[in-house]
């Protein structure tokens, strides 16, 4: 199994580095594409575990619920654009801020980022601390509704646990094993 | 190719719009965090749609080199990921340093 892993984060090192040097070169002849496909090989063979860690499971499941997650991202950025186009635009400026605390059941390092991007995108917020060994996040919110939509209905939140599969259940029992 | 220009047009307007928002709204807001709200999430935006509208335009009116419009997705790509850290790096720094945040009602900094 770890072998078998290993040869997989080495074949999706090389998979896409081989696509950025072809997409970025644009140039097709024989001795610029083998050159560079040997050049490939040997950064994948030595660094592959600096773009893929083993430790995590079901990668695939994982990245096609992260590619369902993107649409309704994108989505969130424009309200997010909407939201403060409304408030720097308006006369009286309907601005509140407060810094919010809150927790999640997120650890890993990837979910985390990926969350607190989030949050930094979406309407009316920005992440300001993160402390990974408890999913903490502080977050300043710009008025009182956009803290609401963190705090109260906790929509990303639930979204991202659903992406990486980290939910208050499947933490609990990871715990439970370590 | 109307149709292109018309989106073209559009996303191009859209991108101006949103850019000149975030400035605006550095300009308009009262302290360094909300200044950040205008600019961390406007200019992700805005340069975005100016990024796509770009890539658009190129892959229809000179198709014979499709290699540019995939140079630029991967520019819209990294500004999406690049903007919001910078952005949460910067207050970040300014948490640390212990600037406090301005609440309503006080007067603008």
């Amino acid at each position: 199994m770890k072998l078998k892993e290993k040869r997989f984060g080495i074949l999706l090192t090389f998979c896409i580095m081989a696509v950025f040097w072809i997409l970025l070169s644009g140039i097709f002849h024989a001795f610029c594409l083998i050159s560079g496909l040997i050049c490939c090989a040997i950064v994948s063979l030595i660094s592959h575990d600096l773009l893929v860690k083993g430790e995590s499971e079901k990668k695939l499941l994982k990245s096609l619920r992260l590619l369902l997650y993107i649409p309704w991202e994108l989505w969130q950025i424009v309200l997010a654009n909407i939201d403060v186009a409304y408030r720097v635009l308006h006369p009286r400026m309907p601005i509140d801020p407060l810094i919010i605390e809150f927790e999640t059941t997120l650890r890993k390092d990837f979910s985390l980022a990926t969350l607190a991007n989030s949050i930094t995108l979406t309407p009316g917020t920005i992440t300001i601390l993160v402390e990974p060994e408890r999913g903490k996040f502080w977050v300043h919110a710009i008025a009182k509704e956009s803290a609401d939509a963190l705090l109260v209905d906790q929509t990303m939140q639930r979204k991202v646990a659903h992406v990486f599969m980290e939910t208050q259940e499947e933490t609990e029992t990871q715990e439970a094993f370590e | 190719m109307l149709i292109v220009h018309i989106a073209v047009t559009m996303l191009l307007g859209a991108g101006i719009f949103f850019t000149l928002v975030g400035s605006i709204g550095l300009l308009r807001f009262p302290d360094f965090y909300t200044r950040l709200h205008a600019t961390g999430k406007c200019d992700t935006l805005g340069g975005g749609l100016i990024i796509l509208g770009a890539l658009i335009y190129h892959f229809f009116a000179y198709p014979e080199t499709p290699l540019v419009p995939a140079k630029l997705a991967f520019l819209i790509f990294f500004i999406f990921i690049a903007n919001p850290t910078a952005t949460h790096a910067l207050m970040k720094a300014a948490f640390k340093t212990g600037l406090k945040p301005w609440r309503l009602g006080e007067e603008r900094r």
